[in-house]
């Protein structure tokens, strides 16, 4: 029998683990979209500051900050589709609606706000909510599904906020866009944020805080839970998913709820920013557009199952850094979107730099 | 011993075709039944209800002795019904450790626990001798035959208490097999009832207790192994007395050669190969799977890159820098994975089998309609594809018939020189009897053909050479009556063999 010979004296088969490579190596392996990114972030930010009158300080850390902060969040709500291969079209219009909202509803007392915010929060989800049920239940493709959804977002906007206006409680605007320590002072926390213990971190601005905390907070768990994990599966292979008895619909459902829930977030905080509510349509495409090519620079593929929010927020921060960078070169504003553009494409073409390494060319098409 | 497992009057109908009709079917615990058929009699269908995918029409089910229904797979699983399927059921952009504990992973505080996780995997695979698969590799960068080890550790984590292997070992290697088959021997005497769809006879041989036919969706016979010879086995399968499964070959000198390689080499896979084939020969490429066999034909087809030696084709150099390149050469190759790289499978049966000859029924840059048609029909003649219509999907036709259009579609381009890699895997009896006999038709009307299969059986049958690989270099070149089992074997593990008639 050829299959009894085999048996002890099997040669050295192809082996699945490269010799000497470790896990640390597999893992950079598989997270190259991401260290590029960084790398990318890290030239881009490090020659604006190099250049800045004064860079590399906390005024210029916080201004910052507070410009990376919406078109991150938005970065994350759209991540979260593309892991299962669809895309979010109404990520834009939900920040824009939930932003109208915020002007209306956080101001007053104390609880008035702490309500207003769990209302936008809990609006922009039940709207991502509503996108999931169409995608799932009305079985439509979710592109089309947000493309429709997105102009609802929209009308609905427009009817909370005709024109610009609004107010948003002027003591939180001034808390969650500075330093840590303009909070503190703000609130009359650790000694008006002179406690000795507290001066290490005071520095830090809030708008980063509050990055952190959703990605670490809530995407981080999410990620290692039976749905978040699904998620992934349904991107990589939905046929193999169902198969494996997983909860497909369930996935889909929170995916748009998450993707919503961020979007936002992400208008709340551009309605504390702006201390205004703004049915703006251009800046929802804008917002819209910028999320996808946050996802794609960070690494997480259009096709799904691979990628991660933390890495779009990365792509985020490139991008934002890619036109600070405008400020410092006096690039005249007519030619900022063609060099931008440029930019963006160069960017971009790095990830394809693996298809002159493929020694098999069928690979490229897997 | 009463059965784990009955079903009794099940029949399933898919529009107006009948699946499956009226069929009584049991497996008992502590043993291995094998399910035969060609494609099509009914036995996909009867894994398809057994493990909940699909729901019967009429008919019942009972698990050991009580009424059952598997709405969902997930259902089945948790009654302790596993399947392995055919179509790998695996995620590949997840890691190993994920795709195995993938439907229910160790949890603590409601988070996945990413360390037992990677434990569970470890000692999965262990327990099929797959060591060397590090469980945080993404399936994607695993070679096919190791994928196939994970799918079949993913089922063992379940527990089953009924395992269905679909065509399990068909992607394997010699070694893993072996594994495969001291698992389902450890899993029998531990009470496991264990289903088991091959094609191969001899694993059938070597592993089952109980054999059951299945025809034309009906349940043919069910007896104990040994009770009837493979010939009258093969006879109740496909219903009819079949003729010699391979077609005479022709005696006659070697022809010059049209195909000449000379020392080819690509990225330490492939080193120093040297061989040739004329018009009217089929050479075979063996050994065990994952000696660079694959890649020869692709480094032919133009797919790989930076590919060293000379290869000639009719005279005239050949460095193809895509299939496109090959195409134009008259070169054809049936390749690996008929469902990603052979078929466009939501397009229709008409457009896959013109999709390689446009320039033929092309009339400036418009397709003209006429010729396709008559191009299309003539196609399906000349293999007997079984087609409703050519404007059906071609998903939606059976495996074998599936491959007859990937072959069908290169033979369009009236090649000179064909590839073929491993194009029997997973088909039906009569299809692979069907393809034999083709591809001696093709060498007589003057194809030269070099046929890569994991099936023994199948080069001795039909190749007029064989050159045996290892570890990337052509070891030995078997000619005639040389081409046998043992000489294959022993090449195919590089073992020097002593009483050599073909050298000695």
């Amino acid at each position: 029998m050829a299959d009894a010979i085999t048996a002890d004296t099997a040669p050295a088969r192809a082996s699945a683990r490269p010799a000497g490579s470790g896990d640390l190596r597999l893992r950079l392996r598989q997270n190259a979209g991401l260290l590029g990114a960084v790398a990318l972030f890290v030239l881009f930010y490090g020659l604006y500051n190099l250049y800045h009158p004064r860079g590399f300080s906390t005024q210029v850390l916080i201004q910052n900050a507070n410009e990376i902060l919406t078109l991150s969040l938005l970065a994350m709500a759209q991540t979260v589709p593309v892991l299962l291969g669809g895309l979010d079209l109404s990520v834009g219009a939900v920040m824009t609606l939930v932003n109208c909202l915020a002007s209306h509803l956080v101001a007053g007392s104390p609880a008035q706000i702490a309500l207003g915010i769990a209302a936008c929060l809990g609006a922009g989800a039940a709207f991502g909510f509503v996108n999931g049920c169409i995608v799932v239940y009305g079985r439509i493709q979710p592109i089309i599904a947000t493309l429709a959804s997105g102009a609802i977002a929209m009308g609905l906007a427009l009817f909370l906020r005709p024109k610009p206006g609004g107010k948003i409680d002027a003591d939180l605007s001034w808390a969650m866009t500075n330093a840590l320590s303009d909070f503190a002072e703000t609130y009359g926390l650790f000694e008006d944020g002179k406690a000795a213990w507290f001066q290490p971190v005071a520095w830090i601005p809030v708008p980063l805080l509050v990055l952190s905390a959703f990605a670490l907070l809530v995407w981080v768990p999410f990620r290692r839970t039976l749905t978040g994990r699904t998620i992934y599966a349904i991107g990589s292979a939905e046929g193999a998913a169902y198969m494996s008895g997983l909860p497909i619909a369930r996935a889909k459902l929170a995916a748009f709820t998450l993707a919503g829930f961020f979007a936002g977030a992400g208008g709340l905080f551009l309605a504390i920013q702006t201390s205004t509510g703004n049915a703006d349509i251009p800046q929802a495409s804008t917002y819209t557009l910028n999320s996808i090519a946050a996802v794609v620079i960070g690494g997480t593929s259009l096709l799904g199952g691979t990628g991660g929010a933390i890495a779009s927020v990365v792509g985020a921060l490139v991008l934002r850094a890619i036109s600070f960078n405008f400020r410092i070169f006096d690039v005249p504003p007519l030619l900022q979107p063609l060099v931008e553009g440029l930019v963006l494409l160069a960017a971009v073409s790095l990830g394809a730099l693996r298809a002159l390494r493929a020694k098999n060319r069928l690979e490229l098409f897997r | 011993m009463s059965p784990f497992l009955a079903l009794s009057g099940i029949s399933k109908r898919y529009g107006g075709v009948r699946a499956l009709e009226n069929v009584d079917f049991a497996c008992a615990p502590g043993s291995i039944h094998a399910v035969l058929g060609e494609n099509g009699a009914g036995k996909s269908t009867l894994i398809k209800i057994v493990s909940g995918v699909v729901q019967p029409d009429t008919g019942a089910m009972t698990l050991d002795g009580a009424p059952v229904r598997f709405p969902t797979p997930a259902a089945a699983n948790r009654a302790g019904v596993v399947c392995i399927f055919q179509e790998l059921s695996l995620m590949p952009d997840l890691t190993v450790a994920d795709n195995i504990s993938i439907s229910d992973p160790p949890r603590r505080l409601g988070l996945i626990d990413a360390r037992a996780q990677r434990r569970r995997a470890e000692a999965l695979l262990a327990r099929l001798g797959c060591e060397d698969v590090n469980p945080q590799i993404r399936v994607r960068d695993l070679p096919l035959s190791r994928r196939q080890m994970v799918e079949i550790a993913k089922a063992l984590g379940k527990d089953p208490r009924l395992l269905i292997l679909d065509e399990a070992t068909s992607a394997l290697t010699a070694a893993d097999v072996e594994q495969v088959y001291r698992m389902l021997a450890r899993l029998k005497e531990e009470g496991t009832a264990i289903l088991y769809i091959s094609h191969r006879m001899h694993e059938i041989e070597a592993l089952a207790d109980t054999l059951s036919v299945f025809r034309n969706g009906r349940h043919v016979e069910t007896f104990a192994k040994g009770q009837r010879t493979n010939r009258q086995i093969v006879e109740a399968m496909i219903g009819r007395d079949i003729a010699a499964q391979y077609p005479p070959k022709p005696e006659r000198p070697r022809p010059p050669p049209s195909l000449e390689v000379t020392d080819l080499g690509w990225a330490g896979r492939l080193k120093d190969l040297t061989f040739s084939v004329g018009p009217g020969e089929i050479l075979g490429l063996g050994g065990l799977d994952g000696q660079g066999q694959k890649e020869v034909l692709l480094a032919l087809f133009g797919v790989l890159k930076g590919v060293t030696g000379t290869v000639s084709v009719e005279g005239r150099p050949h460095r193809p820098g895509s299939p496109a390149d090959a195409r134009r050469a008259a070169l054809a190759l049936i390749p690996e994975d008929r469902k990603t790289e052979g078929l466009m499978l939501p397009m229709s049966v008409g457009d896959n089998l013109v999709a390689a000859s446009f320039d033929r029924i092309a009339a400036g840059p418009f397709i003209d309609a006429d010729r396709q048609r008559r191009a299309i029909d003539e196609a399906i003649r000349r293999l007997q594809i079984k087609v409703g219509d050519p404007g059906d999907p071609v998903s939606t036709l059976s495996g074998g018939n599936q491959q007859k259009v990937v072959i069908a579609k290169w033979l369009m381009t009236q090649p000179r020189l064909i590839l073929l890699n491993d194009p029997t895997r997973g088909i039906d009896v009569g299809t692979k009897q069907e393809i034999y006999r083709l591809l001696r038709e093709l060498a007589d009307a003057g194809a030269a053909i070099l046929f890569y299969s994991t099936d023994y059986d199948e080069l001795i049958g039909c190749c007029d050479r064989v050159a045996v690989m290892y570890d990337g270099r052509i070891v030995r070149e078997l000619q005639g009556d040389a081409i046998t089992e043992r000489a294959i074997v022993a090449s195919a593990l590089n073992i020097e063999q002593e009483a050599d008639p073909a050298h000695g």
